[in-house]
This record gives structure tokens, sequence and C-alpha cells, in this order.
């Protein structure tokens, strides 16, 4: 059950999203609410076109609702104040990326490809190399820190992409589907310890995810169905 | 952290050979600046190697260079008396071929008059010529050696020295003779032919002439006014250095200088739109990166300059292993390339431009990616 005096990071009211005008308008997400707190992982489920991918690229600050407010960590965003420089540092700063296949940069090693998401902050080379190294070795793969992601297993690669994301401490972590490519029991380590990473850095996590065998390690799920999100109880939001 | 380096050194096997792929076209266009030069210098070599201030040749001709020019042997000493006159000197040009170790080598033959001015200035091995006869000094790239002897005409000549870099505009290496014997070279008739000729009742062998009468000056005399007083003679024309070189580049060289100009400039598109190409398909195959980088919050400086620094190393060393190759291989043209420091500067800028120029296609694309591509679905 949530504890709704926890610090609300992400809240979204009235979000809808339609794509085209008159015959060919579709409508992506309609009236959509939905607050997610510190520490919280939450799931969106939902059948393919349902308008999850739409709902994580809005939070993730890379399209802009055709109406409706999103906060993300108490700032509104997408009113006429924001440049897309301005949510591109959002991005930087407060979202981490967590993907389906790891999209880990093929020229950079496991920690180079930590380690820029903290120059790219504005850390310096050794301390970017230094947390890299650290997030790593947290995640068990410090010791494949040297090594090319097309040298890393699926499992090693997924985990130095959590450490990407988590690199630069942020906020909220969008994941789409992050153990797709994982055996159920890789998959249940990397949901466990996305769960207690968001726990220590007081981040909330959302996921899309199909995979049912690791639903069981959200705390809420909602369902999407035609831009509509319905929670684990079935009420519209 | 330099991302374009980091993708070089990644994917270095393709990066090298896409490299060597644009050398090689820098090797030609550099080549073919080499040849260009070669030509100018190798025309200008042969009118400045006398070092005359006037050149005397027929009325109504450009001199020996532009066209045939043909006046009486004796003009020497009549421009010799002309005040102002320092020296002068009877000279003749022809080529002609020779049989020489098993091949026929293709000769540029000047005749002048030793004591005279219009022989060789710097000898580069052997020395100058002696004899009255039966000696030549060649430019090196005939291939014979002090020592050597060929036959020219119906006359066994020995090779007492060498000159480097004397050659006319088609690119024939330079001999030198006596004014004598060129003018035998030029007048003497097969046996059989001088046979028939007497038979004819005409002379076997044509008055002797020379092409001009080169002279240099006194100091303080204006070659114009030497020049305006030959031209009063008629059966004269008269030309300054300045002059005859000009009458050179123009009617000589020019055409072969726009040929290779428009030569090298359809190269240097070819290049940009190679190198635009090569770019453009770095940047398609590397999308999803490029859309990860913006996702994850990197900024449009980041990306394009991953692109152009690619583009433009790309460039630079497919240009540093073109200069390597052309400077290995350039001794082995059959004409002199000449390329001069300010060449492969003037080219570095042109691709570093191109390769600018050339990176904004990927450049358009990249920031066109939407950050989205990188989520999927």
């Amino acid at each position: 059950m949530q504890d709704d005096s926890r610090r609300v990071i992400v809240d979204i009211k009235g979000v809808a999203k339609h794509y085209g005008e008159g015959e060919t308008r579709v409508d992506a997400l309609r009236n959509l609410d939905l607050t997610v707190h510190a520490g919280e992982v939450v799931a969106l489920l939902g059948p393919s076109g349902s308008g999850k991918t739409t709902l994580l690229n809005i939070i993730g600050c890379i399209i802009d609702p055709s109406q409706g407010q999103v906060s993300l960590d108490g700032e509104l965003v997408y009113d006429n104040r924001w440049l897309r420089g301005d949510l591109r540092r959002l991005r930087l700063d407060k979202i981490g990326f967590i993907f389906q296949a790891h999209n880990l940069l093929p020229f950079l090693n496991a920690a180079d490809n930590v380690a820029l998401v903290l120059q790219l902050a504005g850390k310096s080379r050794a301390q970017a190399q230094a947390r890299a190294q650290e997030l790593l070795d947290y995640l068990e793969v410090g010791h494949r820190a040297r090594a090319m992601p097309a040298l890393l297993s699926g499992g090693e690669a997924q985990r130095v992409a959590i450490a990407r994301a988590l690199a630069n401490s942020p906020r909220i972590i969008l994941a789409d589907e992050p153990t797709a490519a994982l055996d159920s029991k890789r998959a249940g380590i990397v949901m466990d310890l996305m769960r207690k990473l968001a726990a220590e850095q007081d981040a909330c996590i959302i996921a899309v995810t199909h995979d049912e065998k690791i639903l069981d390690r959200f705390d809420r799920l909602f369902h999407l169905r035609d831009g509509r999100l319905e929670d684990d109880t079935g009420d519209a939001r | 952290m330099n991302l374009a380096w980091r993708d070089v050194r990644h994917n270095l096997f393709r990066f090298i050979l896409t490299c060597l792929g644009l050398g090689l076209l820098m090797t030609v266009v550099l080549a073919m600046m080499g040849i260009y030069n070669g030509l100018v210098a190798d025309a200008l070599n042969i009118v400045k190697a006398p070092q005359a201030d006037i050149w005397v040749v027929e009325a109504g001709t450009q001199g020996p260079f532009a066209e045939a020019s043909k006046i009486p042997n004796d003009t020497r000493d009549a421009v010799a008396r002309l005040h102002g006159v320092a020296e002068a000197g009877s000279i003749t040009y022809q080529t002609i071929e020779a049989p020489f170790k098993g091949a026929t080598l293709r000769l540029y033959a000047i005749g002048y008059e030793r004591g005279h001015l219009g022989g060789p200035q710097t000898i580069a091995a052997g020395r100058g010529l002696e004899a009255s006869h039966f000696e030549l000094v060649a430019d090196t790239k005939t291939g014979m050696v002090p020592g050597d002897t060929i036959l020219l005409g119906r006359n066994r000549f020995q090779v007492v020295g060498l000159v480097k870099d004397t050659m006319n505009s088609g690119g024939d290496p330079a001999i030198f003779v006596t004014l004598a014997d060129a003018q035998v070279l030029q007048t003497q008739l097969a046996p059989s032919a001088a046979r028939v000729q007497v038979a004819r009742g005409a002379s076997a062998t044509a008055a002797a002439t020379v092409a001009a009468v080169i002279a240099r000056l006194d100091p303080n005399i204006d070659a114009q006014d030497v020049v305006q007083t030959v031209r009063q003679w008629k059966h004269l024309a008269a030309l300054t250095q300045a002059e005859q070189e000009e009458i050179l580049i123009k009617s000589v060289v020019d055409k072969a200088r726009k040929q290779i100009g428009l030569f090298l400039g359809i190269l240097l598109t070819v290049s940009a739109v190679v190198i635009a190409l090569i770019i453009y398909t770095m940047t398609m195959e590397k999308l999803k990166q490029i859309a990860t980088l913006k996702l994850i919050g990197a900024p449009d400086r980041t990306i394009i300059g991953l692109i152009v620094q690619q583009s433009v190393a790309l460039g630079v060393v497919g240009l540093g292993l073109g200069l390597m190759l052309i400077l290995t291989v350039k001794d082995y043209f059959p004409r002199r390339v000449l390329l001069e420091p300010v060449n492969a500067l003037a080219l570095t800028g042109i691709i570093l431009v191109v390769c600018i120029l050339a990176s904004g296609l990927g450049v358009r694309a990249a920031l066109k990616v939407d950050p989205a591509t990188a989520l999927g679905g």
C-alpha cells in the first residue's frame, strides 16, 4: 500500500495527447491523472498501442502533452517557460532511463558509459570515473568496468545500463521493458536491485512492462487501455 | 571524453580503410596539382635557362616556344652590335627521337654557341661542352650518364655532362649540343633523300638558320628600348624576357592549365561528395546511439562535435596519407610532379572546408533524430 505522506515526484493531471487532426486524429492519451511518490515502483501495463510509451515520453520530457499539467520533482514542466535545452537539462539531472535493449554506447567501455552521463552533467573526468566505478561495484559488475558492451552478458549489460541511469542520482527512473532481454532469475535480481536503489535514492521508478513474472515486485500496477489509465483496482484515473 | 575519437578507435579498421580510400583520392588531387606546377615550371625553366633579357625572333612570330621561328645565322652579330647589348647568342630548339639502350628517347635538343648565351647554367654532373662537335649535355631524366653515347642523325654523340629539371612544356628532357651540330640535325637528310635532292639539282642541305638570338643587356639599359630598335628591322621581331614568358604561359600552358584546373575541380567535388556520403552513412548507422545520447541529456554540440570531428579527422588523415603517397611515388611519374608547401596548405584548407560542409548532411540527420527512438515502441 502506498504511503501518501511521502514526497510526490511525478504529478500528472488531466494529461491528453493526440496526433493529427480531424479524421486522422488519434488520441493516444485521454485526460489522464497519475501521482507517483518517492521510493515507489510502479508498472505501466497495457497492450501495444495503448499509450504506454507516449506516457513514458511525456514524463521523460521527450514529447509535450496536448493538454494537462505535468510536475516533475515539484517543477511544472511544459509550460511556455521551458525551452528544449531546459528539458534536456531536466532529463540529465532528474531522469534516468533504462531501456529494453541496454542501449549502451558500443564505442565506450562499461565505466565510460556510466561516466559519460556524469561528465555531461559537469563532473570532472576523475570524479566521473570514481563514481562510475563505485556504482558498477555496487551493482556487482565492477570487475567488468573496462569491458566493451559487446563483451558483456545480457545481465551485465543491463546492470551497467542501470548504473548509467542512476549515475546522476535522478529522482525519476523510467524503464522501458527493463527485463525483456533477461531470463526470469536475472529479471528478478534486476527488479530487486532497482527497488533497492529507488528506496536508497528516494527516487521513483516507472516501468513499462509486459513481463508477468516480475509484476509482484511493483508497488502499484497501472493498466492503460485506449489512452485511459486504470490502477490495479480497476478505477479509471 | 572525446566521443568522436572513441568511436573511431572502436571502428579503427573501417576508419583506416576509409581514410586509405580518401587518401588515394587525395593522391590524385595532389598529383594533378603537382603536374600542373611541373608543367609551368618546366616550360618556364626552358625560357629562363639562358638568362636572357631579350629574344630576337622571326618577324610575325611569337618566338620558338609558340611557333616555328627561323632567322639568319648572322643575326647574332647584328644584335651584339646594338647599343646596350652586353652579349648575344644564337639558339635553336627542336624535338628529336633517338634510339638509346633498346628504347626510343624523345629529346628536346637545344643548340647554342659555346662561349655565348644559351648554354646550361648549372652542370649537375660531368662537364659542359668543350669540343666543337659530337658532345652533349643531357637532362638526368633522359636516363643517360656521362660516358654514354647516343646516335643523333648520322653521328654518334658522347654524353659529357648532366643538367637537372630542364625539359620543354611537353615534358621531353633537354639535351644541349653545339649550334653547328644542332643545325646539322635540323637540315641533314637521310642519304637516299640527299641523293634525290642532288639529282634534282637542289642543295642537299638547307641554308643554316637559328630559331632565335638571345641577348643580355648592360645594366641600366631598358629592354623595351632595345626591343623597339630591333622591331625597326622589318624581318625580325623582338620580345622581352617577360613577354616571352607570358606568351609561353598563355599559348602553350594555358589550355593544359585550364584542363588540369577543371579536372582538379571535378576531383574536389567528387571528394566532397564521397566525404559527405561516408559521414552520412556513418551517422545513419549511429542513429540509435545518437537518440540514446539525446535521451540521456547530451547537448546538440556534443552530437555535432561527434560528427564534425570524425569528418575532419577523415579528411585530415586522408590528406596526410595522400601527401605521403604522392611524395613517395612522384618521381615515378613520366612528367615532373612539383609540389610546393603552399599546395599542401591550400588543399588542407579546402579539405577542412569540404569536410565541415560535407558533415552538414550528417549533422542535419542527427539533429532530426527523435530521442524517443531510443525507447522504442
